[in-house]
């Protein structure tokens, strides 16, 4: 079992099993996703309050459902990084956080593009927004420290003390949205609640979820092999694997 | 010249007792306070900023009384929470220019104890005058008696948490450039909580509810804060340090 | 099929416009950040190539300059 572990720490071994994998994940992924998000867009029913802009939701909650969990990941990541000092762990946050923030930004456009047919406003300071926008925030800061501090190692730790203090605080900012929220809309029904679903409209949806957490997989590990390459750029199995050459 | 402030140096011994972390503590504490005396300005800053701040509001929005005394809880609680963060980078700034940060950190004492000082001589420096000044500047904005007594409180409560958790954000802008927007930008996701809570149980208060409730909640962000955050923030310091 | 015509897909009941416009923005982003990490792992490929060939004739050429070897046998 610890020979996994150790692996995991080698970035050769991971490169080796990341290029395997890659195709898979990729090709399942956009299977899923695509065929998730067509079944959605064209097939599904109407829905009975919100007509047909509901369909929007078959990339919103997949955005917002992998925008939280690459964040936890990357708590994760931050945790082996200051335990263990692995180098995989940053590598992992240095890559993913881009692409966590751009799902929270998705999320919140397609928030926000869906509050204006449905409750006439382009914007509305419900709970799930807000606490959308807080995370957009802690994605930026993360990135933004990161990119600030220029010794590869102290950055990396760096940032892994902000992740997580950052998702020490979500429960937090979570529970106090919400019930600013109740303080000052007494008739809540957030904008983004999901209605009651038929399976015409929750199997795409599960879909289009899976599909995106497997895209997700397949672009950690293309930005983590780049990272990996510039990192141990004089080692011999880099050499190895660039004399091997192409995008594989 | 520097032979009458207590220097870290003399603090240089291995721990024997608890007594001797607590030494430690207001060591660092007294020295704090004392070396911003010498420099007054640095305590009237975050002041000035303050009634600044509040100013803007009815200036640039509406100075009837119906509007102040519906935001007015509001834009005293964001006026001091802004005035903190200004004044956040400066907790570490002058131990680290002058090199005693360093000598800090290789104490025998634990460092988390060491900012929890810093931080709790930081919050009397900057956040509780804020709350001296509250009461006049909740006059100006027509709060009435009740709600400015809850203000005060909450203010009370909510400035040291935001001292505290600010400490993290400028122990891990330590010596880079443009620090000050990147620990506004870092800090200011952390401070929601306590902002809205804040703020809420004012509201809470103005409408005649109960407010023990919310009051407790603020008292147990302080806790955690308090326990929690000097940690994070002497973890942050040893990396920046490390960094040079 | 949920829409009776190609037409009714498009105009999606008047929303049209708002879920046209999530879809396109979300695939457009989406492609944007795909194609940057791509296009950055093969610049770094071709760069560390470039280094790797410059590394290899550097160790055989002695004289360390890169000029072309000429024979004065074959002349």
């Amino acid at each position: 079992m610890w020979q996994i572990f150790h692996k995991l720490g080698s970035p050769k071994w991971f490169y080796d099993i990341a290029s395997r994998l890659m195709p898979w994940l990729l090709w399942i992924g956009a299977g899923l996703f695509v065929a998730g998000v067509i079944w959605g867009l064209a097939f599904a029913p109407p829905e009975r309050l919100q007509g047909n802009s509901y369909r929007i939701i078959f990339i919103h909650v997949p955005s917002a459902f992998l925008a939280q969990s690459v964040y936890i990941m990357m708590a994760v990541a931050a945790v082996v990084t200051l335990v263990w000092r692995m180098k995989l762990a940053d590598v992992f946050v240095k890559s993913v956080a881009p692409i966590g923030a751009l799902l929270t930004f998705l999320a919140l456009f397609t928030g926000a593009v869906w509050g204006k047919p449905t409750w006439g406003t382009w914007w509305v300071w419900d709970a799930r927004l807000t606490s959308m926008l807080i995370l957009f925030l802690l994605y930026a800061g993360a990135i933004a420290l990161g990119k600030s501090i220029s010794d590869e190692k102290s950055a990396a730790r760096a940032v892994a003390v902000l992740v997580l203090v950052g998702v020490v605080n979500i429960p937090i900012i979570q529970y106090s949205v919400e019930w600013w929220n109740t303080l000052h809309q007494p008739s809540t029904f957030t904008l983004t609640e999901r209605p009651k679903m038929a399976s015409e409209m929750w199997v795409p949806l599960l879909m289009a979820i899976l599909g995106l957490y497997l895209l997700f997989g397949w672009l950690a590990c293309l930005r983590m092999q780049t990272e990996v390459l510039i990192r141990e750029s004089r080692t011999r199995w880099v050499k190895e694997r660039v004399e091997q050459g192409g995008n594989r | 010249m520097s032979s009458d402030k207590p220097t870290a140096r003399s603090m240089l011994r291995p721990p024997e007792t608890a007594s001797d972390a607590l030494t430690a503590m207001t060591v660092v504490m007294q020295r704090d306070l004392k070396s911003s005396f010498r420099q007054p300005q640095d305590l009237l800053n975050p002041l000035l900023f303050f009634i600044l701040v509040v100013m803007l509001f009815p200036l640039g929005v509406s100075p009837e009384v119906e509007f102040l005394q519906q935001a007015g809880a509001g834009i005293l609680w964001v006026a001091a929470l802004l005035s903190v963060l200004l004044s956040m980078d400066q907790l570490f700034r002058h131990d680290f220019d002058d090199g005693t940060l360093e000598q800090l950190v290789l104490q025998p004492q634990p460092l988390f104890l060491l900012v929890l000082a810093k931080s709790l001589a930081h919050w009397a420096l900057t956040g509780l005058p804020l709350v001296v000044l509250t009461p006049v500047l909740a006059v100006m904005v027509h709060l009435d008696g009740n709600s400015i007594g809850v203000l005060c409180l909450t203010l009370l409560i909510g400035t040291p948490v935001l001292s505290l958790i600010g400490a993290i954000g400028a122990a891990l802008t330590l010596g880079l450039r443009s620090a000050g927007v990147l620990l506004s930008l870092m800090i200011i996701p952390l401070y929601i909580p306590v902002l809205i809570f804040g703020t809420g149980t004012v509201m809470a208060a103005t409408e005649g509810a109960a407010v023990s409730g919310q009051l407790a909640l603020m008292l147990a962000f302080l806790v955690l804060a308090l326990t929690l955050a000097p940690f994070a923030a002497a973890a942050a310091l040893r990396i920046s340090l490390s960094n040079g | 099929m949920a829409f009776d015509s190609f037409e009714a897909f498009v105009s999606m009941g008047g929303h049209g416009p708002y879920v046209w416009a999530c879809y396109i923005v979300f695939f457009v982003m989406s492609f944007v950040l795909i194609q940057q990490s791509r296009a950055r792992r093969r610049v770094v490929m071709q760069d560390l190539a470039h280094r790797q060939n410059g590394a290899d004739t550097a160790k055989t050429d002695k004289a360390g300059a890169d000029f072309a070897r000429v024979d004065p046998a074959k002349h």
